[in-house]
């Protein structure tokens, strides 16, 4: 696994992070009407999302002269997912290269 | 064998594959250049490989199919596009249909390949480069165990929760 898969995990950790990205996934919202529905100060809310966009499942988009929260599950979800599963394709490949190469004699070969 | 590093850009969707061998650059250009070492390689072992036409020349088209567990035959070619014996070869690998032919709806992969000498061993490193989302899916759906597919899907199901 890879750092990103951790940051991803890390982010979903959080009750709260979660709430944002499920608000965020079906449409765009600024931080400050995310920091309505949650009895925190609009400074831990946005640390969420930061902590969400670091981990690439939100994007910030300028609307005008607003910020809209915006969640990229679907894309970075899939993507990442398929990227390691591609890697398990190469990495099948070079056992079985490296099993091509064992069958050489110690010695010598054209 | 050594796998050294692996890297992947999901927005650039590509990925950067580095493993290490006990052999020498020659040796390992051949397991590209020999159709037949090739073909017990680049399939996945559920999807074994035969190719019918190969050769490493600037141009030069390949033909292979892939043979699924149930026997269903599925088509592949590469355009090679650049070579550098033994250390560097560059192509296109694409989806065939039963007469051989290229398949536009996906579109081919392409990847690079450089063989490096370091201390004896050869470093193999390479990079695939993907155009689409389903491009890639289409080829991990074919190239994947099972259950790799089911471990990776629990993440999928995590994000969605």
């Amino acid at each position: 696994m890879n750092d990103e898969i951790d940051r991803i995990f890390h982010a979903l950790a959080d009750a709260t992070r979660r709430d944002i990205v499920r608000r965020a996934i079906t449409d765009g919202h600024s931080v400050t009407s995310l920091a309505e529905h949650y009895d925190m100060s609009f400074a831990a809310v946005q640390k969420h999302v930061q902590v969400l966009e670091r981990a690439l499942l939100v994007t910030k988009e300028r609307r005008g002269r607003e910020q809209l929260v915006r969640g990229r599950v679907d894309t970075i979800g899939r993507a990442a997912t398929l990227l390691q599963a591609y890697e398990q394709i190469w990495a099948q490949r070079a056992l079985h290269i490296d099993e091509i190469l064992a069958e050489d004699t110690p010695k010598e070969q054209s | 064998m050594t796998v050294i590093s692996v890297e992947k850009d999901t927005d650039a969707l590509t990925l950067t594959f580095v493993a290490e061998f006990d052999a020498d650059v020659d040796r390992v250009w051949q397991v590209w250049e020999d159709p037949r070492q090739l073909e017990r390689w680049w399939g996945p072992p559920t999807w074994p490989a035969t190719f019918t036409q190969h050769s490493l020349s600037v141009g030069s088209r390949s033909s292979y199919y892939m043979t699924g567990p149930d026997g269903t035959q599925a088509g592949g070619w590469w355009l090679v596009t650049a070579v550098e014996a033994p250390t560097r070869l560059e192509f296109q690998d694409g989806f065939a249909d039963e007469n051989g032919d290229p398949v536009d709806s996906i579109e081919p992969t392409e990847t690079t390949v450089t063989l490096d000498s370091v201390g004896g061993k050869t470093r193999m490193t390479t990079l695939s480069r993907f155009v689409s989302l389903e491009q890639l899916e289409k080829l991990v759906e074919m190239g994947m165990e099972e259950g790799m597919t089911l471990a990776m899907g629990q993440i999928d199901d995590v994000l969605r929760a």
